[in-house]
C-alpha cells in the first residue's frame, strides 16, 4: 500500500485483528511544516518493532501521533482494531498505550514512587497495581532504593528507568519507547535493552525508537526506516541488518 | 494608638490608580517570573564585579535579610510604641495575613498549572463576599448567628460551603469561557483576557452593588474577647479568622498531596504532556484547580466580611494584587510558599504602616515585589529541582 516504502520482504498484512498499531497513510504537519507524509506502519500483537532513522526523520512524531499528542491531517491511526479519530491523548492512554516519551518527561518534584503511581492513574484495580509496582521494582531494583527521592534529582539512567516504569504501571498492551538509551552509559544501555526484551517476553507489544540502529534491529523482530518523514524501508529485522543500504547509512559498515 | 483595622476600602474613583499599579506589577512579573534563572544576572550586571558580588550575596541571603528586617520592624515598633501596640499589631498582621494567604493560594495554584496570572481572582474574592452576603440575607443568617452559639455554627456551616461552591463554579466558568481556548496561545493573550474578565466582574458588581461601601452584618456574628495577654485583647473573631485559614490551608495541603485529583493537579502542573500520557483528563484537572482556588478566595472573603464588616465592588482588585505579591514572595506555583508569603506580607503591611505611616504600607509591599523579582525571582521557597539530562 505504501508508495514510498519499498519493502525488503513485504510483511503481508495478515488479518487485522492482531494488529495492535495500524497507521494508514498518515500525514502530520507542525503548522505548515510537513513532518510525516503517507506513513503506513503496523505493529502486531507480541512484536518488538524498531523505528530507525536519522534525526528529524519523524520517529518521535510517529510515536506522538500514535498516542494522540498530535493528530494526523489525513490518514488514520487505528489501535487494537479501532480508529482513534476524535480521541484525546488521555483517552488513548487509557486504551492501553504506554508511552515513555522523548526527554523522559518525569514529574520532577514528585518522588519516584509518586511518578510510578501516576502511571497507574486511570486504573482501579489496587491488587493489580501492587503487583505491577512489584514487577517494576524487580525489573529496576535501583528504583526501589530511590523510592522516596524526587525524580528530578535522579541520574539520567535512573530517570529512564522511571520513565519506562511509569509507562509500564498503566499495564499497557503496547509500549512506545522513545530513545530509551539516550545519554546512558554503554553498560546501562545493555541493561535497559535486556529489560525491554523481558517486558516483551511477558507479552507486552513494543514499538521502539532508537538511535543505535544495530542494537534496535537486533532486539526487534521487524523494523521500519524513516527518511524525511516517509517510510523508506521496512521488513524483518535480520533482513534490514543484511541490507547494504542500511549497513551503509545506519550501521556504519 | 490608632488601632489598625485592615486595608482601607479604596475610595470611589480610585480605580484608575489601582489599575495602573496593577498593570505595572504585572509587567514586571511577566518579564521577571521566568522561574528558570535562579540568580539574577540582570540589571546591575554591568557595574563591575563588586556589585555583582553584592547582588549574588543579596540573592543568596534574601530570605534572611527580609526576615531580619521584619524582625527589626517588629522590635522597633515595640520600642517606639510599647509592647501592647506591638502585640496588637502582630495580631492584626496575622489576621490580615490569613486573608492574603488564602487568596494568594488561588493565584499560585492557577499559575502553577497553566502559567497564567489570573487577574480576575481578586474580583472572584469580591464577588464571593457578595455571594456570602446574599446567602446570609436569603436565609436570615444574621439573626441566626447572633442568636446563640449553635445558631452561629449553623450559619457558618451554611454560608461557607454555599459561597465556596458558588465561587468555585464562578472560577471554573471563567476558565471555561475565557481561558480554555487560549491555552496554547501566546502568554500575553490569556493575561489580557484575565484583565478583561477582572473589569467585567468589577463592572457587574458596580452596577449590582453600587459604588459605595456595603455593610454586611457579618461583623456582628462573632463577638467578645477570648483572652488577653500583656494588654493585647484577642477576640474570638481573631482566633476564628486565623484558625479557619490554617485549617483550610492544611486541608488543601493534604488534598493536594494525598488525593487522586490532587496528584493529578500536581502532575499536570509539572508536565502536562506526561500527565496526558498517564491518562489524566487535563481539562477537568484545570477546572478543578480554578474551582478550589476560587473556593478558598470565597472563604477568605467570608472571613474578611466577618472581620471587617464591609465589602465594596472593587476591594478585591487591590487586595488581589497584594495577595499576588504574597504568592510571588513564596515562590509562584508553590502552595506552601503562598501560605507563608501571605502571613509575611501581612506583617510587612502592618508593621511597615506602624513605622512609616499607613500610607506607606502598599508602597512597601510593592517595593518588596520589585526586590524579589530582581534578587530572587524564584521566591523564598523556590528551590529549583533541575531535570538532569
Amino acid at each position: 500500500m505504501s508508495e514510498n516504502g519499498q519493502s525488503v520482504a513485504a510483511p503481508d498484512s495478515a488479518g487485522g485483528v492482531d494488529k495492535v498499531i495500524d497507521l494508514r497513510e498518515i500525514d502530520v504537519y507542525y503548522g505548515r511544516v510537513n513532518a510525516l507524509s503517507k506513513v503506513t506502519l503496523e505493529v502486531r500483537q507480541g512484536e518488538i518493532v524498531a523505528l530507525i532513522g536519522s534525526n528529524g526523520a519523524g520517529k518521535t512524531t510517529t510515536l506522538r501521533t500514535i498516542s494522540g499528542l498530535i493528530s494526523p491531517r489525513t490518514g488514520e491511526v487505528r489501535l487494537f482494531g479501532k480508529t482513534t479519530r476524535g480521541m484525546g491523548a488521555a483517552q488513548i492512554a487509557r486504551l492501553g498505550v504506554g508511552h515513555a516519551p522523548e526527554g523522559r518527561r518525569l514529574f520532577p518534584r514528585m518522588t519516584v514512587r509518586e511518578n510510578l503511581d501516576m502511571g497507574a492513574y486511570s486504573r482501579g484495580d489496587r491488587a493489580g497495581i501492587r503487583t505491577d509496582l512489584e514487577s517494576v521494582y524487580t525489573l529496576f531494583p535501583r528504583l526501589r532504593e530511590r523510592d522516596s527521592q524526587l525524580a528530578g534529582s535522579l541520574s539520567g539512567g535512573e530517570q529512564q528507568m522511571v520513565a519506562i516504569g511509569r509507562a509500564l504501571m498503566s499495564s499497557p498492551k503496547v509500549l512506545l519507547l522513545d530513545e530509551p538509551s539516550l545519554g546512558l552509559a554503554p553498560i546501562l544501555v545493555d541493561a535497559i535493552f535486556e529489560v525491554i526484551r523481558e517486558i516483551n517476553a511477558k507479552g507486552t507489544t513494543i514499538l521502539l525508537i532508537e538511535q543505535n540502529a544495530l542494537l534496535a534491529l537486533k532486539t526487534a523482530v521487524r523494523g521500519y526506516v524513516l527518511e524525511t518523514g516517509s517510510v523508506a524501508l521496512s521488513g524483518p529485522a535480520e533482513e534490514l541488518i543484511a541490507s547494504p543500504d542500511i549497513q551503509r547509512a545506519y550501521l556504519g559498515m | 494608638m490608632s488601632e489598625y483595622k485592615g486595608p482601607p476600602a479604596a475610595d470611589p474613583g480610585a480605580l484608575g490608580v489601582g489599575t495602573s499599579r496593577g498593570g505595572s506589577a504585572m509587567l514586571v512579573a511577566q518579564s521577571g517570573l521566568a522561574p528558570r534563572h535562579g540568580r539574577a544576572g540582570g540589571i546591575l550586571g554591568g557595574l563591575g564585579p563588586l556589585v555583582r558580588l553584592l547582588q549574588g550575596w543579596i540573592s543568596t541571603y534574601f530570605s534572611l535579610l527580609l526576615l531580619g528586617m521584619m524582625a527589626l520592624a517588629i522590635g522597633l515598633t515595640g520600642v517606639q510604641h510599647g509592647v501592647t501596640l506591638m502585640g496588637e499589631q502582630i495580631k492584626n498582621a496575622l489576621v490580615l495575613g490569613a486573608i492574603y494567604a488564602l487568596v494568594a493560594i488561588g493565584y499560585t495554584m492557577v499559575y502553577g498549572i497553566i502559567e497564567l496570572i489570573n487577574f480576575a481572582h481578586g474580583d472572584v474574592f469580591t464577588a464571593s463576599g457578595f455571594y456570602a452576603f446574599g446567602f446570609a440575607s436569603l436565609f436570615h443568617l444574621d439573626s441566626l448567628a447572633t442568636g446563640s452559639f449553635g445558631g452561629l455554627i449553623l450559619a457558618l456551616v451554611i454560608v461557607f460551603p454555599l459561597s465556596m461552591i458558588a465561587a468555585g463554579v464562578t472560577g471554573a466558568l471563567i476558565e471555561f469561557v475565557a481561558y480554555r481556548r487560549l491555552r496554547d496561545a501566546p502568554r500575553l493573550a490569556p493575561l489580557i483576557t484575565a484583565i478583561g474578565v477582572s473589569f467585567l466582574i468589577e463592572g457587574i458588581m458596580l452596577v449590582v452593588e453600587g459604588p459605595d461601601n456595603v455593610t454586611t452584618h457579618m461583623a456582628s456574628w462573632i463577638n467578645g474577647e477570648a483572652f488577653s495577654i500583656a494588654g493585647v485583647s484577642v477576640g474570638y473573631t481573631d482566633l476564628f479568622v486565623i484558625g479557619m485559614a490554617l485549617v483550610l490551608m492544611f486541608a488543601l495541603g493534604a488534598f493536594v498531596r494525598r488525593t487522586r485529583l490532587g496528584k493529578a493537579m500536581r502532575s499536570t502542573a509539572q508536565d502536562r504532556t506526561a500527565a496526558l500520557l498517564c491518562g489524566i483528563n487535563i481539562n477537568r484537572t484545570i477546572s478543578a484547580t480554578f474551582f478550589i482556588g476560587s473556593a478558598l478566595a470565597a472563604a477568605a472573603a467570608i472571613i474578611y466580611s466577618i472581620n471587617y464588616g464591609v465589602l465594596k465592588w472593587n476591594i478585591g482588585f487591590h487586595l488581589g494584587i497584594i495577595a499576588f505579591t504574597a504568592a510571588v514572595l513564596g515562590g509562584i506555583g508553590n502552595i506552601v510558599g503562598a501560605g507563608v508569603g501571605g502571613f509575611l506580607i501581612g506583617i510587612i503591611y502592618v508593621f511597615g504602616g506602624s513605622l512609616f505611616g499607613g500610607e506607606w504600607s502598599e508602597a512597601l509591599i510593592f517595593a518588596v515585589l520589585v526586590l524579589i523579582l530582581t534578587f530572587r525571582p524564584v521566591g523564598l521557597f523556590g528551590v529549583e529541582v533541575t531535570t538532569r539530562a
